[in-house]
Protein backbone atom coordinates (compact mmCIF):
# COMPACT_ATOMS: atom_id res chain seq x y z
CA UNK A 1 0.00 0.00 0.00
CA UNK A 2 2.90 2.25 1.12
CA UNK A 3 4.78 0.99 -1.81
CA UNK A 4 2.03 2.16 -4.20
CA UNK A 5 1.55 5.51 -3.12
CA UNK A 6 5.05 5.83 -3.40
CA UNK A 7 5.09 4.93 -7.22
CA UNK A 8 1.91 6.93 -7.68
CA UNK A 9 3.78 10.10 -6.14
CA UNK A 10 6.64 8.83 -8.68
CA UNK A 11 4.20 8.82 -11.37
CA UNK A 12 2.33 12.50 -10.46
CA UNK A 13 5.47 14.05 -10.55
CA UNK A 14 6.44 12.61 -14.06
CA UNK A 15 3.30 14.47 -15.19
CA UNK A 16 3.89 17.58 -13.61
CA UNK A 17 7.83 17.55 -15.39
CA UNK A 18 5.95 16.78 -18.73
CA UNK A 19 3.16 20.03 -18.11
CA UNK A 20 6.21 21.54 -16.96
CA UNK A 21 8.54 21.38 -20.17
CA UNK A 22 5.66 22.24 -22.17
CA UNK A 23 4.59 25.32 -20.63
CA UNK A 24 7.82 26.58 -19.99
CA UNK A 25 8.26 26.68 -23.75
CA UNK A 26 4.99 27.69 -24.85
CA UNK A 27 3.35 30.42 -22.45
CA UNK A 28 6.75 32.13 -22.34
CA UNK A 29 6.95 35.83 -24.31
CA UNK A 30 8.04 35.75 -27.91
CA UNK A 31 7.48 33.85 -31.05
CA UNK A 32 9.75 30.47 -30.43
CA UNK A 33 10.29 30.32 -34.51
CA UNK A 34 11.51 33.93 -34.76
CA UNK A 35 14.25 33.58 -31.92
CA UNK A 36 15.16 30.34 -33.41
CA UNK A 37 15.68 31.63 -36.64
CA UNK A 38 17.49 34.79 -35.56
CA UNK A 39 20.31 35.73 -37.69
CA UNK A 40 19.64 33.11 -39.90
CA UNK A 41 17.87 34.37 -43.72
CA UNK A 42 14.41 33.39 -43.48
CA UNK A 43 11.26 34.61 -45.32
CA UNK A 44 8.04 34.83 -43.57
CA UNK A 45 6.97 31.54 -45.39
CA UNK A 46 9.64 29.84 -44.33
CA UNK A 47 8.66 30.87 -40.88
CA UNK A 48 5.17 29.65 -41.26
CA UNK A 49 6.59 26.59 -42.44
CA UNK A 50 8.23 26.04 -39.74
CA UNK A 51 5.48 26.99 -37.61
CA UNK A 52 3.39 24.06 -39.40
CA UNK A 53 6.23 21.79 -39.18
CA UNK A 54 6.51 22.34 -35.14
CA UNK A 55 3.08 22.28 -35.03
CA UNK A 56 2.98 25.55 -33.45
CA UNK A 57 0.30 27.63 -35.35
CA UNK A 58 -2.48 25.11 -33.54
CA UNK A 59 -4.58 25.61 -30.48
CA UNK A 60 -2.39 25.05 -27.74
CA UNK A 61 -4.57 22.40 -26.22
CA UNK A 62 -3.93 20.44 -29.64
CA UNK A 63 -0.20 21.13 -29.32
CA UNK A 64 -0.61 19.91 -25.91
CA UNK A 65 -2.37 16.71 -26.40
CA UNK A 66 0.36 15.31 -29.74
CA UNK A 67 2.72 16.60 -27.53
CA UNK A 68 1.92 14.59 -24.85
CA UNK A 69 0.86 11.23 -26.33
CA UNK A 70 4.38 12.30 -28.11
CA UNK A 71 6.16 11.65 -24.69
CA UNK A 72 4.33 8.69 -23.99
CA UNK A 73 5.63 7.07 -26.68
CA UNK A 74 9.07 7.98 -26.60
CA UNK A 75 8.69 10.87 -29.35
CA UNK A 76 10.40 13.98 -27.71
CA UNK A 77 9.71 16.19 -31.15
CA UNK A 78 12.23 17.36 -33.76
CA UNK A 79 15.53 19.38 -32.83
CA UNK A 80 15.62 22.69 -35.52
CA UNK A 81 19.61 22.61 -35.55
CA UNK A 82 20.51 19.05 -35.61
CA UNK A 83 17.13 18.36 -37.82
CA UNK A 84 16.79 14.76 -35.83
CA UNK A 85 14.74 13.71 -33.19
CA UNK A 86 15.46 14.95 -29.99
CA UNK A 87 15.26 11.36 -28.20
CA UNK A 88 18.06 10.57 -31.42
CA UNK A 89 19.79 13.37 -30.60
CA UNK A 90 19.05 12.87 -26.67
CA UNK A 91 20.29 8.83 -26.93
CA UNK A 92 23.26 9.36 -28.49
CA UNK A 93 24.82 11.63 -25.87
CA UNK A 94 23.45 9.78 -22.72
CA UNK A 95 27.04 7.22 -22.88
CA UNK A 96 29.89 10.38 -22.12
CA UNK A 97 27.34 11.79 -19.56
CA UNK A 98 26.37 8.53 -17.67
CA UNK A 99 30.29 7.75 -17.81
CA UNK A 100 31.19 11.11 -16.25
CA UNK A 101 28.51 11.34 -13.55
CA UNK A 102 28.60 7.76 -12.49
CA UNK A 103 32.79 8.04 -12.02
CA UNK A 104 32.28 11.01 -10.28
CA UNK A 105 29.45 10.01 -8.20
CA UNK A 106 31.34 7.07 -6.98
CA UNK A 107 34.03 8.49 -5.97
CA UNK A 108 33.04 11.24 -4.57
CA UNK A 109 30.67 9.19 -2.49
CA UNK A 110 33.71 7.00 -1.37
CA UNK A 111 35.80 9.85 -0.67
CA UNK A 112 33.13 12.86 0.44
CA UNK A 113 32.23 9.81 3.42
CA UNK A 114 35.61 8.62 4.48
CA UNK A 115 36.77 12.01 4.68
CA UNK A 116 33.37 13.15 6.41
CA UNK A 117 33.83 10.46 8.94
CA UNK A 118 37.26 10.60 9.94
CA UNK A 119 36.29 14.25 10.52
CA UNK A 120 33.56 13.93 12.88
CA UNK A 121 34.88 11.47 14.75
CA UNK A 122 37.85 13.70 15.84
CA UNK A 123 35.85 16.42 16.04
CA UNK A 124 37.80 19.82 16.66
CA UNK A 125 41.09 18.11 15.69
CA UNK A 126 43.14 19.78 13.06
CA UNK A 127 41.93 17.17 10.54
CA UNK A 128 38.43 18.09 11.41
CA UNK A 129 39.35 21.64 10.31
CA UNK A 130 41.03 21.44 7.75
CA UNK A 131 38.34 19.13 6.23
CA UNK A 132 35.86 21.26 6.97
CA UNK A 133 37.29 24.43 5.64
CA UNK A 134 38.65 22.55 3.02
CA UNK A 135 35.04 21.86 1.90
CA UNK A 136 32.99 25.00 3.17
CA UNK A 137 35.66 26.57 0.49
CA UNK A 138 35.58 23.84 -2.26
CA UNK A 139 31.45 24.31 -2.53
CA UNK A 140 31.51 28.01 -2.71
CA UNK A 141 33.84 27.51 -5.82
CA UNK A 142 32.20 27.56 -9.34
CA UNK A 143 32.31 24.84 -10.86
CA UNK A 144 33.19 25.61 -14.21
CA UNK A 145 35.95 28.22 -12.52
CA UNK A 146 37.50 25.22 -10.82
CA UNK A 147 37.56 23.36 -14.55
CA UNK A 148 39.18 26.15 -16.18
CA UNK A 149 42.02 26.36 -13.17
CA UNK A 150 42.26 22.40 -13.56
CA UNK A 151 43.19 23.25 -17.40
CA UNK A 152 45.41 26.09 -16.96
CA UNK A 153 47.77 24.54 -14.22
CA UNK A 154 47.83 21.06 -15.95
CA UNK A 155 48.83 22.21 -19.03
CA UNK A 156 49.47 19.56 -21.91
CA UNK A 157 49.28 16.67 -19.04
CA UNK A 158 45.75 15.69 -19.80
CA UNK A 159 44.10 16.50 -23.01
CA UNK A 160 40.99 18.68 -22.00
CA UNK A 161 38.71 18.92 -24.68
CA UNK A 162 36.55 16.46 -25.87
CA UNK A 163 36.47 12.36 -25.01
CA UNK A 164 38.81 10.83 -27.32
CA UNK A 165 41.67 11.77 -30.28
CA UNK A 166 41.47 10.94 -33.32
CA UNK A 167 44.83 9.28 -34.10
CA UNK A 168 44.42 6.58 -31.30
CA UNK A 169 44.52 3.21 -32.32
CA UNK A 170 41.51 1.51 -33.27
CA UNK A 171 41.74 -1.61 -30.55
CA UNK A 172 39.64 -2.01 -27.23
CA UNK A 173 42.62 -1.41 -25.23
CA UNK A 174 44.36 1.48 -26.56
CA UNK A 175 40.60 3.31 -26.76
CA UNK A 176 39.57 2.62 -23.10
CA UNK A 177 42.67 3.82 -22.07
CA UNK A 178 42.74 7.17 -24.23
CA UNK A 179 39.01 7.76 -23.03
CA UNK A 180 40.23 7.69 -19.26
CA UNK A 181 43.15 10.01 -20.12
CA UNK A 182 40.37 12.39 -21.28
CA UNK A 183 38.05 11.72 -18.29
CA UNK A 184 40.57 12.95 -15.52
CA UNK A 185 40.11 16.12 -15.58
CA UNK A 186 36.62 16.69 -16.06
CA UNK A 187 36.05 13.88 -13.54
CA UNK A 188 38.30 15.49 -10.98
CA UNK A 189 36.25 18.75 -11.26
CA UNK A 190 33.05 17.20 -10.97
CA UNK A 191 34.59 15.13 -7.38
CA UNK A 192 35.74 17.83 -6.21
CA UNK A 193 32.61 20.17 -5.99
CA UNK A 194 30.18 17.42 -5.40
CA UNK A 195 32.26 15.62 -2.55
CA UNK A 196 32.52 18.61 -0.58
CA UNK A 197 28.70 18.74 0.04
CA UNK A 198 28.80 14.66 0.65
CA UNK A 199 32.03 15.49 3.59
CA UNK A 200 29.75 18.48 5.42
CA UNK A 201 26.52 15.61 5.09
CA UNK A 202 28.44 12.79 6.51
CA UNK A 203 30.34 15.05 9.28
CA UNK A 204 26.96 16.49 10.76
CA UNK A 205 25.20 13.10 10.26
CA UNK A 206 28.31 11.50 12.53
CA UNK A 207 27.89 13.79 15.03
CA UNK A 208 24.37 13.22 15.65
CA UNK A 209 25.30 10.05 16.31
CA UNK A 210 28.53 10.48 18.80
CA UNK A 211 26.30 11.24 21.44
CA UNK A 212 24.16 8.72 21.64
CA UNK A 213 23.68 6.19 24.68
CA UNK A 214 24.45 2.96 22.18
CA UNK A 215 27.82 4.52 22.42
CA UNK A 216 28.25 4.87 25.70
CA UNK A 217 27.04 0.90 26.00
CA UNK A 218 29.48 0.35 23.21
CA UNK A 219 32.75 1.85 25.19
CA UNK A 220 31.38 0.15 28.44
CA UNK A 221 31.61 -2.53 27.00
CA UNK A 222 35.48 -2.46 26.37
CA UNK A 223 35.96 -1.58 22.55
CA UNK A 224 38.32 -0.14 21.21
CA UNK A 225 37.41 3.31 20.19
CA UNK A 226 38.12 2.36 16.22
CA UNK A 227 35.33 -0.77 16.72
CA UNK A 228 33.17 1.44 17.89
CA UNK A 229 33.36 4.32 15.38
CA UNK A 230 33.18 1.50 12.65
CA UNK A 231 31.09 -1.48 13.86
CA UNK A 232 28.46 1.05 16.19
CA UNK A 233 28.32 5.28 15.08
CA UNK A 234 29.15 4.58 11.09
CA UNK A 235 26.43 2.03 10.34
CA UNK A 236 24.11 4.07 11.60
CA UNK A 237 24.62 7.22 10.31
CA UNK A 238 26.11 6.35 7.32
CA UNK A 239 22.00 6.00 6.34
CA UNK A 240 20.53 9.64 5.95
CA UNK A 241 23.70 10.65 4.43
CA UNK A 242 23.22 7.57 1.70
CA UNK A 243 19.69 9.09 1.24
CA UNK A 244 20.85 12.84 0.95
CA UNK A 245 23.23 11.19 -2.34
CA UNK A 246 20.89 10.14 -4.28
CA UNK A 247 18.57 13.31 -3.07
CA UNK A 248 20.92 15.54 -4.16
CA UNK A 249 21.45 14.00 -7.25
CA UNK A 250 19.89 17.58 -9.15
CA UNK A 251 23.22 19.16 -7.94
CA UNK A 252 25.50 16.33 -9.85
CA UNK A 253 23.15 17.30 -13.41
CA UNK A 254 23.54 20.81 -12.47
CA UNK A 255 27.81 20.67 -12.16
CA UNK A 256 27.65 17.71 -15.34
CA UNK A 257 26.39 21.00 -17.25
CA UNK A 258 29.24 23.28 -16.54
CA UNK A 259 32.20 20.68 -16.82
CA UNK A 260 31.40 19.23 -19.88
CA UNK A 261 30.80 22.99 -21.48
CA UNK A 262 33.85 23.82 -20.08
CA UNK A 263 35.80 20.13 -21.63
CA UNK A 264 33.65 20.27 -24.15
CA UNK A 265 32.83 16.83 -23.31
CA UNK A 266 30.44 15.17 -25.69
CA UNK A 267 27.24 14.22 -23.37
CA UNK A 268 24.23 15.30 -22.32
CA UNK A 269 25.61 18.82 -20.45
CA UNK A 270 27.39 19.90 -23.85
CA UNK A 271 23.96 19.08 -25.54
CA UNK A 272 21.98 21.38 -22.99
CA UNK A 273 25.01 24.26 -23.44
CA UNK A 274 24.15 24.00 -27.55
CA UNK A 275 20.38 24.09 -26.89
CA UNK A 276 20.75 27.31 -25.06
CA UNK A 277 23.11 28.97 -27.77
CA UNK A 278 20.97 28.13 -30.46
CA UNK A 279 18.14 28.50 -28.92
CA UNK A 280 16.87 25.16 -30.17
CA UNK A 281 13.52 25.17 -27.54
CA UNK A 282 12.36 21.52 -28.40
CA UNK A 283 16.10 20.01 -27.91
CA UNK A 284 15.86 22.25 -24.77
CA UNK A 285 12.56 21.19 -23.67
CA UNK A 286 13.37 17.27 -24.54
CA UNK A 287 16.65 18.12 -22.37
CA UNK A 288 14.57 19.16 -19.48
CA UNK A 289 11.89 16.53 -19.43
CA UNK A 290 14.58 13.74 -19.20
CA UNK A 291 16.74 15.00 -16.96
CA UNK A 292 13.85 16.18 -14.29
CA UNK A 293 12.57 12.84 -15.23
CA UNK A 294 15.94 11.09 -14.10
CA UNK A 295 16.16 13.11 -11.17
CA UNK A 296 12.42 11.93 -9.96
CA UNK A 297 13.72 8.08 -10.68
CA UNK A 298 16.63 9.04 -8.25
CA UNK A 299 14.67 9.86 -5.77
CA UNK A 300 12.12 7.20 -5.65
CA UNK A 301 15.06 5.08 -5.42
CA UNK A 302 16.22 6.67 -2.74
CA UNK A 303 12.89 6.40 -1.31
CA UNK A 304 12.90 2.78 -1.70
CA UNK A 305 16.74 1.83 -0.59
CA UNK A 306 16.16 4.03 2.58
CA UNK A 307 13.92 1.64 3.63
CA UNK A 308 15.35 -1.38 2.63
CA UNK A 309 18.64 -0.24 4.37
CA UNK A 310 16.73 0.65 7.62
CA UNK A 311 14.13 -1.17 9.10
CA UNK A 312 13.58 1.82 11.52
CA UNK A 313 12.06 3.53 8.68
CA UNK A 314 9.03 3.45 7.65
CA UNK A 315 8.56 4.05 4.05
CA UNK A 316 5.53 6.87 4.34
CA UNK B 1 22.76 34.80 25.28
CA UNK B 2 22.13 35.54 21.46
CA UNK B 3 24.22 38.71 21.47
CA UNK B 4 27.41 36.51 23.50
CA UNK B 5 27.65 33.50 21.01
CA UNK B 6 28.15 35.49 17.09
CA UNK B 7 31.49 37.73 18.12
CA UNK B 8 33.10 34.24 19.79
CA UNK B 9 32.54 32.88 15.74
CA UNK B 10 35.77 34.17 14.23
CA UNK B 11 34.84 32.48 10.83
CA UNK B 12 31.93 34.04 11.19
CA UNK B 13 32.93 37.93 12.23
CA UNK B 14 35.35 37.44 9.71
CA UNK B 15 33.24 36.92 6.83
CA UNK B 16 30.90 39.69 7.88
CA UNK B 17 34.25 41.83 8.00
CA UNK B 18 34.90 40.45 4.37
CA UNK B 19 30.86 41.41 3.06
CA UNK B 20 31.48 44.94 4.79
CA UNK B 21 34.38 45.61 2.66
CA UNK B 22 32.81 44.46 -0.92
CA UNK B 23 29.55 46.10 0.02
CA UNK B 24 31.94 49.72 0.16
CA UNK B 25 33.54 48.53 -3.29
CA UNK B 26 31.04 47.80 -4.90
CA UNK B 27 29.01 51.46 -3.62
CA UNK B 28 32.73 53.03 -4.42
CA UNK B 29 33.23 51.33 -7.30
CA UNK B 30 31.68 54.54 -9.53
CA UNK B 31 34.53 56.09 -7.51
CA UNK B 32 37.03 54.04 -8.33
CA UNK B 33 36.59 53.03 -11.41
CA UNK B 34 37.14 56.48 -13.98
CA UNK B 35 33.87 55.59 -16.37
CA UNK B 36 35.85 55.84 -19.85
CA UNK B 37 38.24 53.16 -18.17
CA UNK B 38 36.08 50.54 -18.89
CA UNK B 39 35.16 51.49 -22.85
CA UNK B 40 36.33 49.27 -25.20
CA UNK B 41 36.35 51.98 -28.05
CA UNK B 42 38.79 54.15 -25.62
CA UNK B 43 40.88 51.92 -24.34
CA UNK B 44 44.58 52.65 -25.67
CA UNK B 45 46.48 49.93 -23.98
CA UNK B 46 47.57 46.49 -25.53
CA UNK B 47 45.34 43.56 -25.25
CA UNK B 48 46.91 40.42 -22.60
CA UNK B 49 49.38 42.43 -20.44
CA UNK B 50 50.28 40.70 -17.43
CA UNK B 51 50.64 42.47 -14.27
CA UNK B 52 53.13 45.09 -14.34
CA UNK B 53 53.49 48.58 -13.69
CA UNK B 54 50.83 49.55 -15.88
CA UNK B 55 47.71 47.60 -14.44
CA UNK B 56 48.64 45.71 -11.64
CA UNK B 57 46.08 43.09 -12.50
CA UNK B 58 47.34 42.71 -16.26
CA UNK B 59 44.62 43.72 -18.93
CA UNK B 60 42.10 41.49 -20.94
CA UNK B 61 41.64 40.69 -24.48
CA UNK B 62 40.70 44.19 -24.84
CA UNK B 63 43.44 46.25 -23.13
CA UNK B 64 40.85 46.94 -20.36
CA UNK B 65 42.38 46.56 -16.73
CA UNK B 66 41.52 43.22 -15.00
CA UNK B 67 41.63 45.06 -11.42
CA UNK B 68 39.51 47.59 -12.65
CA UNK B 69 37.18 45.60 -14.45
CA UNK B 70 36.82 43.03 -11.08
CA UNK B 71 35.66 45.94 -9.07
CA UNK B 72 33.12 47.03 -11.65
CA UNK B 73 32.03 43.55 -11.47
CA UNK B 74 31.06 43.12 -7.19
CA UNK B 75 27.96 45.90 -7.72
CA UNK B 76 25.84 43.66 -10.18
CA UNK B 77 27.26 40.29 -8.51
CA UNK B 78 26.57 41.53 -4.92
CA UNK B 79 22.84 42.95 -6.67
CA UNK B 80 22.06 39.67 -8.57
CA UNK B 81 22.79 38.03 -4.95
CA UNK B 82 20.69 39.72 -2.72
CA UNK B 83 17.55 40.74 -4.81
CA UNK B 84 17.44 36.77 -6.21
CA UNK B 85 17.89 35.72 -2.39
CA UNK B 86 15.18 38.13 -1.41
CA UNK B 87 12.75 36.84 -4.24
CA UNK B 88 13.55 33.16 -3.09
CA UNK B 89 13.31 33.62 0.44
CA UNK B 90 10.76 35.48 0.06
CA UNK B 91 8.48 32.51 -1.79
CA UNK B 92 9.44 30.35 0.17
CA UNK B 93 8.39 31.97 3.09
CA UNK B 94 5.02 32.54 1.96
CA UNK B 95 4.54 29.23 0.78
CA UNK B 96 5.72 27.81 3.99
CA UNK B 97 3.50 29.45 6.13
CA UNK B 98 0.59 29.31 4.19
CA UNK B 99 0.76 25.69 4.06
CA UNK B 100 1.53 25.49 7.79
CA UNK B 101 -0.84 26.92 8.47
CA UNK B 102 -4.59 26.67 6.23
CA UNK B 103 -4.24 22.68 6.36
CA UNK B 104 -6.16 20.58 4.57
CA UNK B 105 -6.35 19.58 0.36
CA UNK B 106 -5.11 23.19 -0.32
CA UNK B 107 -1.63 22.31 1.97
CA UNK B 108 -1.28 19.00 0.54
CA UNK B 109 -1.01 20.60 -3.02
CA UNK B 110 1.43 23.12 -1.72
CA UNK B 111 3.46 20.87 -0.06
CA UNK B 112 3.33 18.25 -3.37
CA UNK B 113 4.04 21.45 -5.47
CA UNK B 114 7.29 22.10 -3.05
CA UNK B 115 8.93 18.41 -3.05
CA UNK B 116 8.16 18.41 -6.59
CA UNK B 117 10.07 21.54 -7.21
CA UNK B 118 12.95 20.54 -4.46
CA UNK B 119 13.99 17.59 -6.17
CA UNK B 120 14.39 19.40 -9.84
CA UNK B 121 17.80 20.16 -10.59
CA UNK B 122 17.17 24.41 -10.24
CA UNK B 123 20.42 24.78 -12.48
CA UNK B 124 18.10 23.22 -15.21
CA UNK B 125 15.50 25.23 -14.84
CA UNK B 126 17.37 28.68 -14.42
CA UNK B 127 18.64 27.86 -17.65
CA UNK B 128 15.75 26.97 -19.38
CA UNK B 129 13.94 30.11 -18.06
CA UNK B 130 16.86 32.57 -18.64
CA UNK B 131 16.77 31.40 -21.97
CA UNK B 132 13.57 31.52 -22.83
CA UNK B 133 13.06 34.85 -20.98
CA UNK B 134 14.58 38.14 -22.76
CA UNK B 135 18.15 38.43 -21.29
CA UNK B 136 19.04 41.18 -18.56
CA UNK B 137 19.31 41.35 -14.85
CA UNK B 138 15.67 41.07 -14.01
CA UNK B 139 15.55 37.67 -15.87
CA UNK B 140 18.47 35.93 -13.98
CA UNK B 141 17.57 37.22 -10.56
CA UNK B 142 13.99 35.73 -11.80
CA UNK B 143 15.21 32.49 -13.09
CA UNK B 144 17.44 31.54 -9.69
CA UNK B 145 14.49 33.17 -7.21
CA UNK B 146 12.23 31.32 -9.06
CA UNK B 147 13.95 28.14 -8.90
CA UNK B 148 15.62 28.04 -5.38
CA UNK B 149 12.74 28.84 -3.20
CA UNK B 150 11.32 24.98 -2.04
CA UNK B 151 13.73 24.52 1.00
CA UNK B 152 13.28 27.70 2.75
CA UNK B 153 9.28 26.90 2.09
CA UNK B 154 10.18 23.27 3.94
CA UNK B 155 11.58 24.66 6.71
CA UNK B 156 9.38 27.78 7.05
CA UNK B 157 7.14 25.28 7.14
CA UNK B 158 7.82 22.86 9.41
CA UNK B 159 8.75 26.01 12.01
CA UNK B 160 4.78 27.04 11.26
CA UNK B 161 3.31 23.46 12.16
CA UNK B 162 5.65 23.24 15.39
CA UNK B 163 4.33 26.57 16.57
CA UNK B 164 1.11 26.16 15.77
CA UNK B 165 1.14 23.24 17.63
CA UNK B 166 1.78 25.25 20.70
CA UNK B 167 -0.57 25.70 23.69
CA UNK B 168 -0.33 29.50 23.61
CA UNK B 169 -1.80 29.55 19.67
CA UNK B 170 -4.69 27.70 21.08
CA UNK B 171 -5.07 30.27 23.73
CA UNK B 172 -4.70 33.22 20.97
CA UNK B 173 -7.49 31.34 18.57
CA UNK B 174 -9.56 30.49 22.25
CA UNK B 175 -9.38 34.02 23.23
CA UNK B 176 -10.85 35.26 19.27
CA UNK B 177 -7.71 35.70 17.60
CA UNK B 178 -8.22 35.36 13.86
CA UNK B 179 -5.70 34.04 11.03
CA UNK B 180 -4.07 37.22 10.43
CA UNK B 181 -3.54 37.39 14.13
CA UNK B 182 -1.86 33.85 15.01
CA UNK B 183 0.59 34.41 11.45
CA UNK B 184 1.10 37.91 12.50
CA UNK B 185 1.56 37.60 16.00
CA UNK B 186 2.72 34.14 16.94
CA UNK B 187 4.04 32.54 13.76
CA UNK B 188 6.31 34.99 12.17
CA UNK B 189 8.21 36.31 14.89
CA UNK B 190 9.29 32.37 15.20
CA UNK B 191 10.04 32.00 11.69
CA UNK B 192 12.08 35.35 11.06
CA UNK B 193 15.41 33.79 12.68
CA UNK B 194 15.14 30.90 10.47
CA UNK B 195 14.44 32.74 7.44
CA UNK B 196 17.42 35.11 7.64
CA UNK B 197 19.82 32.51 8.48
CA UNK B 198 18.32 30.39 5.42
CA UNK B 199 18.85 34.06 3.59
CA UNK B 200 22.22 34.67 3.97
CA UNK B 201 23.15 31.31 2.64
CA UNK B 202 20.88 31.69 -0.49
CA UNK B 203 22.91 34.71 -1.40
CA UNK B 204 25.74 32.20 -1.53
CA UNK B 205 24.12 30.24 -3.53
CA UNK B 206 22.37 32.57 -5.92
CA UNK B 207 25.90 34.73 -6.42
CA UNK B 208 27.43 31.11 -7.59
CA UNK B 209 24.00 30.45 -9.92
CA UNK B 210 24.39 34.00 -11.07
CA UNK B 211 27.97 33.67 -11.98
CA UNK B 212 27.17 30.24 -13.51
CA UNK B 213 24.09 31.42 -16.12
CA UNK B 214 26.55 34.73 -16.88
CA UNK B 215 29.29 31.57 -17.84
CA UNK B 216 27.06 29.87 -20.01
CA UNK B 217 26.08 33.03 -21.91
CA UNK B 218 23.06 33.51 -20.52
CA UNK B 219 23.94 36.84 -18.18
CA UNK B 220 23.11 40.70 -19.42
CA UNK B 221 24.98 41.68 -22.07
CA UNK B 222 25.64 45.25 -21.13
CA UNK B 223 26.56 44.59 -17.44
CA UNK B 224 29.94 43.72 -16.09
CA UNK B 225 29.83 40.87 -13.38
CA UNK B 226 32.17 38.51 -12.19
CA UNK B 227 30.70 35.51 -14.09
CA UNK B 228 30.46 38.01 -17.16
CA UNK B 229 34.39 37.92 -16.79
CA UNK B 230 34.84 34.67 -16.71
CA UNK B 231 32.45 34.10 -19.67
CA UNK B 232 35.00 36.34 -21.55
CA UNK B 233 37.53 34.75 -20.48
CA UNK B 234 36.91 31.56 -22.27
CA UNK B 235 35.37 33.03 -24.80
CA UNK B 236 38.73 34.96 -25.76
CA UNK B 237 41.10 31.69 -24.99
CA UNK B 238 42.44 32.65 -21.59
CA UNK B 239 43.10 29.64 -20.90
CA UNK B 240 44.95 28.54 -23.92
CA UNK B 241 46.77 32.08 -23.51
CA UNK B 242 47.84 30.86 -20.26
CA UNK B 243 46.76 34.83 -19.08
CA UNK B 244 45.85 33.36 -15.13
CA UNK B 245 45.40 37.43 -14.47
CA UNK B 246 42.26 37.24 -16.53
CA UNK B 247 41.29 33.78 -14.73
CA UNK B 248 41.97 34.16 -11.40
CA UNK B 249 40.86 37.50 -9.78
CA UNK B 250 37.42 37.37 -11.02
CA UNK B 251 36.29 33.59 -9.48
CA UNK B 252 38.95 34.51 -6.14
CA UNK B 253 35.95 37.52 -5.88
CA UNK B 254 33.31 35.17 -6.23
CA UNK B 255 34.72 32.51 -4.00
CA UNK B 256 35.33 35.05 -1.13
CA UNK B 257 32.65 36.59 -0.82
CA UNK B 258 30.49 33.59 -1.41
CA UNK B 259 32.59 31.99 1.59
CA UNK B 260 31.75 35.05 3.29
CA UNK B 261 28.33 34.43 3.17
CA UNK B 262 27.92 31.55 3.77
CA UNK B 263 30.49 31.77 7.26
CA UNK B 264 28.30 34.51 8.24
CA UNK B 265 24.91 32.34 7.81
CA UNK B 266 26.54 29.31 9.71
CA UNK B 267 27.42 31.76 12.27
CA UNK B 268 23.43 33.18 12.24
CA UNK B 269 22.27 29.74 12.30
CA UNK B 270 24.74 28.36 15.51
CA UNK B 271 23.02 31.55 17.13
CA UNK B 272 19.52 30.94 16.48
CA UNK B 273 19.29 26.78 16.47
CA UNK B 274 22.14 26.37 19.22
CA UNK B 275 23.39 22.85 18.90
CA UNK B 276 25.35 20.86 21.79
Amino acid sequence: MRLAGRFGGAALSLVMVAVLGFFLFRVVPGDPVVSMTRGRPTTAAAQDALRAQFGLDRPLHEQFWSYFTGLLRGDLGTSFTFRRPVAEVIGDRIGPTLLLVGTSTLVAVLLGLWLGVRAGWRRGSVFDRVTTGASLALWSVPTFWLGMLLMMATGEVFPSRGMRDTDTAPDFVSQSLDVAHHLVLPSVTLVAVVCAEYVLVMRSSLLQETAAPYLVTARAKGLRDDLVRRRHAVPNAVLPAITLVFLRFGLVVGGAITTETVFSWPGLGLLFYDALTGPDYFLLQGLLVVTAAAVVVMNLLADLLHGVLDPRVEVV
Amino acid sequence: MSRGVFPADRAGVAGAVVLAVAALVALAAPLLVPADALDVTRVSDAAWQPPGAGHWLGTDHTGRSVALLVVRGTGTSLFVGLTAAVLSVGIGTLVGILSGHVGGLFSGALLRVTDFFLVLPSLVLAIALSTVLPRGLGTIVVAIGLTSWPSTARMVRAQTLTVEARPFVDRARALGGGHVHVVVRHVLPAVVPLVLVNATLAVASSIVAESTLAFLGLGDPTRISWGALLHQAQLHGAVPRGAWWFLLPPGLAIVVVVLAFTLVGRALEAVVTPRG
